[in-house]
């Protein structure tokens, strides 16, 4: 049985991070030139830790499948980054940060990792102001914030409705700076299809050639994954198209153990499902709840001659509309955390008051219009609006906008410990792509704190301990039998899928899982349905391996074949977490069991039973997975139902 | 909506390419203008054809991957949006629709309608940035920024690399891709610092990729998705003629 060991530093909480890194074992610059660092993604996580690696000397290798690193799917996130400054003299503190994301997060993330978090969020945005991040500005010339959502501190640092996109484009900066300055060797179009290990030890990657569909090995001292999230295991996300759980998955199936899988975020603020053909979902962002009033009919027969077109909502009074988030919680009201807003819609939706196609609420500035002015509204969101208008031809200044919640998050992810290892000696997880930080729910504007705070302040120091013992291992060939192994089994791995040579495309199965894992393992979980989608999962799995077709070349440019062997990782992926989602027994941030529920409905945890993170060990294909628990132990934090009321 | 679309379909980079018809039936008006080629390609797919092949990924107008030439125009007949944001109804039942890939020197074809812009990564490499390492940055308010500045700076960096402006432009010139990073750090105190050698080394860059000149039409502005305005193009005349006289 494998030990979990999350290495968590003694001392206080407030001590841990700056004790460890005085202590921690380092790598002295002569050494640094000879190690070898292979960064997989060039998201957040991935180009800042590349470039931060780079500059302190490290010799660093970077993948992404996309055509250029710009184009990252972080580039998308729009509302803003968390940081404890206090600039708005409200009363936040890291203390208070760290406290919200804990709850924010249902007391199911480590204190450590958290603590540490809150402790860097500072230095990321002097970091990204030095790089010339143009963030949102005072007039008097200093920094500008807002609020999000389970927080009652502004602490949110934004860049209009692009922050991500800002933020992005700082770290791949710094990251081409290094290239030119021949630190990082850049391998676009290039993707992760298999981990090789040596002695137990992450060593290299096999990756494709996505141009020519050849395959090329990489061989390093260590290997970092900012690969991501999996949100795409639901066919219709907020994710880009690309994005994949393939290399977090081949690296699972070499050992890399995969935490709390359940644990999907679902964004209560997205644009409704158009119809059949659609492919993804677009986000209204976060900080539209600042001003923006969320509501349904009161009653019923409204909303049904709404839906038939026969009134619109301007036409309702107000007392014949239920602001059902401020109703319900009177202290956080339309900012409640993203679970608690999303169930909140599904709930109105199924009891019969939701509009447009019944699977929609308004999101409605009419009154923010009229207390700030519609130019103020327009500075503040103006590329928000022009968004929603160009995709549903509506008017949000005139006529509410219509909302529904959307697969945008993944909490789970690759179980590492405090230095961001993962169970594969040598093998770290960073980003999203680990499971660490954000426990069972992901506070708003914490998921570019926490790539950058990975990437910048956390990683290129705990990679080092590891490296320390590495400086004797010279740079090595790839000619050896572990890559040959590696490249064969992938060879054979996209043979089989070539030859199938059915009748069905790679996306007519990707939207069936995505209809089971939406249905079954979506917004409400219960035992029969996570049965009936292990069941289900199955049986298509069973249909994709005998019924897929792939035109094309094998060697060659070809997206029927990406698309296909990402597929075949969702189908795997999907029926661990219905299995995982089935262990837990209870309800908690994004993850919720109809059978545990309160009274009032809000989300019951179980803390005797489950306050652990559940961690799955890959044993063969024909094996069921282990779990193994890591206890989740709080010092700190009095642990208590979340209260937003 | 019924349509006829004429497509640019080509092997590889050393292979000719030509037009190829097709005929796509009950598309949904509410559908964008890359989910109606999802379903051409499900067609495609159905009869043993290799699809189209084209770059996209974000989907929602932010990451720059997508890009085609429309019935001649970049991003098609809507302004300010890319192509992944293009809806149907923009269109009318029974419109022919001519798709080509963007054509420039520097950005060479690959397949059918997805061509290489790897010269852009290379001129955000010759100076692109902020030569600041991680750590060691001051407090991020010890500097203070005009917030007039700020807005500009950001105005420009909203840029996101589809190369529009370089396809639009009849000699391929882009000098609006880099008149946008040249602007939005010169306007910063943080990136005025480097602003003179960003600005020479940017543009010998350029030339040396195969971008053609700026002869200022205004193609580029007009075309860009994200509103990038032509007076980043003077502020980088400005900055460049300041490096080479002082």
């Amino acid at each position: 049985m494998t030990k979990l060991d999350s290495k968590i530093p003694d001392g206080p909480l407030d001590k841990k991070w700056s004790q460890y890194k005085a202590s921690q074992n380092l790598v002295n610059p002569a050494n640094k030139r000879k190690l070898d660092i292979i960064v997989v993604g060039t998201g957040l996580a991935g180009a800042s830790a590349a470039a931060s690696l780079a500059e302190m000397g490290f010799k660093v290798k970077s993948f992404c499948y996309q055509d250029s690193p710009r184009r990252a799917h972080s580039i998308a996130a729009q509302g803003g980054i968390n940081a404890a400054k206090n600039y708005p003299n409200d009363g936040d503190s890291i203390y208070r940060l760290f406290y919200d994301t804990i709850k924010g997060g249902d007391y199911r993330s480590r204190e450590a990792n958290v603590y540490r978090l809150a402790e860097v969020s500072n230095n990321i945005i002097d970091q990204c102001v030095a790089q010339g991040v143009p963030f949102a500005r005072e007039y008097g010339g200093t920094l500008s914030n807002r609020s999000f959502g389970g927080a009652l501190v502004s602490r949110t640092f934004y860049a209009r409705g692009q922050t991500g996109q800002q933020l992005l484009l700082g770290a791949y900066q710094a990251q081409s700076r290094q290239v030119k300055l021949g630190n990082i060797e850049m391998y676009p179009r290039m993707e992760m299809m298999n981990l090789v290990m040596v002695d137990g030890k992450a060593r290299g990657i096999i990756a494709r050639d996505v141009i020519t569909g050849k395959m090329k090995r990489f061989s390093a001292h260590a290997v970092v994954l900012a690969t991501g999230g999996y949100g795409n295991v639901f066919f219709l996300s907020t994710m880009a198209m690309g994005a994949n759980v393939s290399a977090a998955w081949q690296s699972y199936k070499k050992g890399a153990a995969f935490g709390n899988p359940c644990y999907v975020q679902i964004h209560p603020t997205c644009i409704p499902v158009h119809g059949e053909s659609q492919s993804k979902l677009t986000l209204m962002s976060e900080s539209l709840r600042n001003d923006g009033r969320i509501w349904v009919p009161k009653h019923k027969e409204d909303a049904e001659r709404i839906r038939k077109g026969e009134i619109t909502p301007q036409d309702l009074p107000e007392e014949g509309r239920d602001y059902y988030l401020e109703r319900r919680y009177p202290a956080f009201g339309n900012l409640v955390p993203r679970d608690v807003a999303s169930r909140a819609a599904k709930e109105r939706c199924d009891a019969g008051f939701g509009v447009g196609t019944g699977l929609a609420v308004y999101l409605d500035f009419k009154d923010a219009i009229e207390r700030l002015g519609k130019d103020t509204i327009e500075a503040k969101y103006g590329n928000l609006f022009q968004m929603y208008e160009k995709i549903t031809d509506d008017n949000p200044y005139e006529t509410p906008m219509m909302i529904y919640p959307a697969i945008h998050y993944s909490m789970g992810g690759l179980w590492v410990d405090y230095e961001l290892q993962t169970t594969i000696p040598g093998l770290f997880a960073t980003g999203e792509s680990n499971f660490s930080d954000h426990g069972a729910n992901r506070l708003g504007a914490s998921a570019l704190m926490q790539g950058l705070a990975d990437g910048y302040f956390v990683l290129p120091y705990t990679i080092q301990n590891y490296l320390s013992s590495e400086i004797n291992t010279p740079r090595f060939d790839t000619d050896i039998k572990e890559f040959d192994e590696a490249e064969k089994e992938t060879l054979e791995r996209l043979q089989k899928l070539m030859n199938i040579k059915g009748s069905k495309s790679v996306d007519s199965f990707h939207k069936r899982l995505g209809k089971i894992m939406w249905e079954y393992v979506g917004m409400a979980r219960n035992k029969e349905g996570l049965n009936k989608a292990v069941t289900e999962i199955g049986k298509l799995r069973d249909e994709f391996y005998s019924d897929l077709f792939i035109p094309g070349e094998f060697e060659d440019l070809n997206p029927e074949l990406q698309k296909a062997s990402r597929l075949a990782d969702f189908l795997e992926l999907g029926e661990l977490m219905a299995k995982d989602a089935s262990n837990r027994e209870e309800s908690c941030g994004g993850h919720f069991r109809e059978e545990y529920q309160t009274e009032e409905g809000e989300a019951l945890r179980d803390d005797k039973k489950y306050n652990y993170v559940a961690t799955w060990h890959f044993r063969g294909d024909s094996k069921a997975p282990e779990l193994i628990k890591e206890p989740l132990v709080f010092e700190e934090i009095e642990v208590k139902q979340r209260n937003y009321k | 909506m019924d349509l006829k679309l004429k497509i640019w379909r080509q092997k590889s980079a050393s292979e000719r390419g030509a037009f190829v018809d097709y005929e796509l039936h009950d598309i949904s008006p509410d559908s964008s203008f890359l989910e109606m080629l999802d379903v051409l390609n499900e067609e495609l797919i159905g009869t043993g054809e290799e699809p189209v092949v084209f770059d996209h990924d974000c989907r929602e107008g932010i990451c720059g991957t997508c890009g085609m030439y429309i019935n001649g125009r970049p991003h098609g007949p809507d302004d300010l949006i890319t192509v992944c944001q293009l809806h149907m109804r923009k269109f009318n039942d029974g419109d022919t629709i001519v798709i080509e890939p963007w054509r420039a020197r520097a950005f060479p074809v690959i397949k059918d309608l997805m061509v290489d812009r790897s010269a852009f990564d290379k001129l955000i490499q010759e100076s692109g940035y902020v030569s600041v390492n991680t750590g060691n940055a001051p407090d991020a308010n010890s500097i203070p920024v005009e917030k007039e500045k700020a807005d500009l700076s950001m105005d420009a960096a909203t840029c996101i690399g589809c190369g529009a402006c370089v396809a639009a432009c009849k000699n391929a010139s882009a000098m609006l891709f880099v008149s946008a990073k040249v602007s939005h750090l010169a306007l910063l105190p943080q990136g005025r610092v480097e602003a003179k050698r960003r600005a020479s080394n940017m543009v010998a860059k350029m030339d040396a990729l195969g971008f053609g000149n700026c002869t200022n039409t205004g193609a580029c502005e007009a075309e860009c998705p994200k509103g990038i305005k032509l007076t980043n193009i003077s502020r980088l005349n400005r900055e460049y003629f300041k490096a080479s006289l002082f």
